[in-house]
């Protein structure tokens, strides 16, 4: 088990990168701490895969040095590395039987055979499949396959990390909530540094203590899912956590007091001096629907179960609101934004907001 | 909807019936026809029984070259395998390259078989042949003609030319197919390149492999062109296999009846070791 320390990691997958736009990681600085559970949250294409790539050693950085536990491994193979990884699709030694398949990595770096065996009988009890030891692995289900990819990282009991590259993708979505669970469990036993890339931000949320959320090749945020949920950095970590997203309105800033069209809005507090591109990010979750505050005029009410989604327009752009299932919209139905809910952006990123 | 039953039906199979019966029953009958006659010519036929299948059978002839097949099929297939294996293995798995490959792959197997035969007689004769020539210039003696060894060595290598980059293709085939993740989740395991081979990539071959196997073994056990070109069966009877024997036979000598004879039997052989390799690889599809 180890620290994962990414030291100003870049990354282009053509030959001589010139523009920014060319590097698919474009300086990632972090650092992931010894026994965390983290996800890499982000949408396709922005990266995620390729850091986890460059941490397990399949992909080699353009530039910048990993840190294992101070060490650096940036030359190192994968094998050197002692890292597991779970792909996407399960991959397992069709010929093998369950029990062969989790001793092969063990069998590949010469452990005795009783050490393999005890390993492996560990193992097997871990990932529930001590009654299919000796069955070929080819006949079984997806979620069984997938565990055996992850039993072959648990039997090396000493590898620097764990990494899941969306390894949920192929299980069906009843027994998603099922590894997930036991992922967590193995977590909380053994204190493996995890890193588990999806662009699920359920899985992301649930699986995590830690969340990185990447975006075009960079990291916009780190943060608990309370933090991503209640202060985005990044208008993206707005929208892109949260169903609906985050609004995210133009506006004019007027002291502490936002202005869109002819509405105003106060602000909690007066941002210092600001120039670019000012935004309004508040969640649908703190948007008040009733008879004071702005005048909108809603287009559709969408009833998702615990509660409904009011669409709307305010001034002309488009507005996500939550109300009770019980609640209705009144006529000339108005909307209030509660200040605990606002966040102001400059350019798309978060400024704070003085009191 | 209901079924309804109507036995006109098997009217539509009928062009199908009169088709094959004349393209392969009415010859085959034929053939068993003569295979238990005797004639000496002006069309006259007489009943010979079982005679010609008895002679046959314990005839040396027969099974001298049934011999030879043998040898020669397990001996290309003991090359073209493994060799068709690792040039796949060695093949890029993409860029430029891969068309490349591709059609230089595939050109051997788009000529003509007596063509084949045609390139390799002249390829290895000693006076004007590229191999024979140079061969006999660094002072090695090679005559195909008149040595036995090197006939089977040129009929072998000819076979081999042609026919490797089938085994080529199919395992190329099986190969690009692997996704990879199991390449990096290999690597992750710290496996070998062997064990690569053997647990992920010879395992995706397998199915291929086997049609490979089949087919080859097949074409080989009927090889007639190709020897019949380069060396007609000689020097002596080195290289006459059971095809060429059985057109010496019919043709040259007009025994039609040991040669009618001759044929169903090698028929029913084929028949029989298709049967094999059929019942081995429907087995290994349920196993698994």
């Amino acid at each position: 088990m180890a620290a994962i320390g990414l030291e100003n990691i870049r990354h282009a997958y053509g030959p001589d990168p010139k523009r920014p736009a060319d590097y698919a990681l474009k300086s990632v600085h972090h650092t992931f701490e010894d026994g965390g559970a983290y996800a890499l949250l982000g949408p396709s294409g922005c990266g995620k895969t390729t850091l986890l790539n460059i941490m397990s050693g399949l992909v080699t950085p353009s530039s910048g040095r990993l840190l294992f536990d101070g060490r650096d491994v940036t030359g190192l193979s994968t094998e050197a590395r002692n890292i597991a990884q779970v792909f996407q699709f399960p991959v397992v030694y069709d010929t093998m039987t369950v029990y062969d398949n989790l001793a092969f990595p063990l069998r590949n770096r010469r452990l005795p055979e009783a050490e393999v065996d005890r390993r492996v009988r560990e193992t097997l009890a871990l990932i529930d499949l001590e009654d299919r030891a000796h069955r070929k692995a080819h006949g079984l289900t997806a979620d069984q396959k997938q565990k055996i990819s992850l039993g072959r990282g648990l039997v090396r009991n000493d590898v620097a990390a764990i990494l899941f590259d969306e390894p949920l993708t192929v299980i069906d979505p009843h027994m998603k909530w099922l590894l997930r669970s036991q992922l967590k469990l193995l977590h909380k036993r053994f204190g493996h540094t995890m890193v588990y890339v999806t662009h699920d931000q359920t899985e992301a949320l649930t699986f995590a203590d830690t969340v990185v959320v990447m975006y075009e090749g960079e990291i916009v945020q780190i943060g608990t899912p309370d933090e991503l949920f209640a202060r985005p950095k990044h208008t993206f970590v707005g929208y892109f956590i949260g169903s609906p997203g985050m609004n995210v309105l133009p506006v004019a800033l007027d002291g502490a007091r936002a202005r869109i069209g002819a509405a105003e809005i106060a602000l909690p507090g007066a941002p210092g001096p600001v120039e670019g591109r000012i935004e309004l990010g508040i969640r649908p979750e703190f948007v008040r629907v009733g008879r004071e505050g702005l005048p909108v005029a809603v287009s559709k009410v969408e009833d998702v179960g615990r509660h409904k989604v009011v669409r709307a327009t305010l001034e002309g752009r488009p507005i996500a609101a939550l109300i009770g299932e019980d609640e209705d919209v009144p006529a000339e139905p108005r909307v209030r934004f509660e200040p605990a809910g606002i966040n102001l952006y400059v350019d798309a990123w978060r400024v704070e907001l003085g009191s | 909807m209901e079924k309804s039953w109507n036995n006109r039906a098997w009217f539509m199979v009928l062009p199908v019936l009169v088709l094959v019966a004349f393209s392969a029953v009415v010859p085959l009958m034929t053939v068993v026809n003569y295979s238990v006659q005797d004639t000496f010519g002006n069309n006259e036929f007489f009943w010979a029984g079982t005679e010609w299948f008895e002679e046959l059978l314990a005839s040396d002839r027969f099974w001298e070259a049934m011999g030879r097949n043998l040898v020669f099929s397990l001996v290309i297939l003991a090359i073209e395998v493994p060799l068709g294996i690792f040039i796949a293995l060695n093949m890029p798995r993409k860029g430029i390259g891969v068309s490349v490959c591709l059609v230089l792959m595939a050109l051997p197997l788009l000529v003509p078989w007596n063509v084949v035969g045609t390139i390799w007689q002249v390829f290895g004769r000693v006076d004007i042949g590229l191999l024979g020539h140079t061969l006999e210039a660094i002072g090695i003696d090679y005559n195909y003609v008149s040595d036995p060894i090197d006939a089977w060595i040129t009929v072998v290598l000819m076979d081999v030319w042609h026919w490797t980059s089938l085994v080529v293709l199919l395992c190329y085939a099986g190969l690009v197919s692997i996704p990879d993740a199991y390449y990096q989740a290999a690597r992750i395991d710290g496996a070998s390149r062997w064990a690569v081979f053997r647990y992920i990539q010879l395992p995706k071959m397998n199915r291929v492999l086997l049609i490979a196997v089949l087919l080859r073994f097949m074409d080989s056990f009927m090889i007639y062109t190709e020897p019949f070109v380069v060396t007609g069966g000689g020097p002596g009877n080195s290289t006459t296999f059971l095809s060429i024997d059985l057109v010496k036979m019919a043709v040259g000598q007009f025994d039609l009846g040991p040669a009618a004879a001759m044929s169903l039997v090698y028929f029913l052989i084929i028949l029989l070791l298709s049967w094999v390799f059929y019942t081995v690889m429907t087995n290994r599809g349920v196993e698994r």
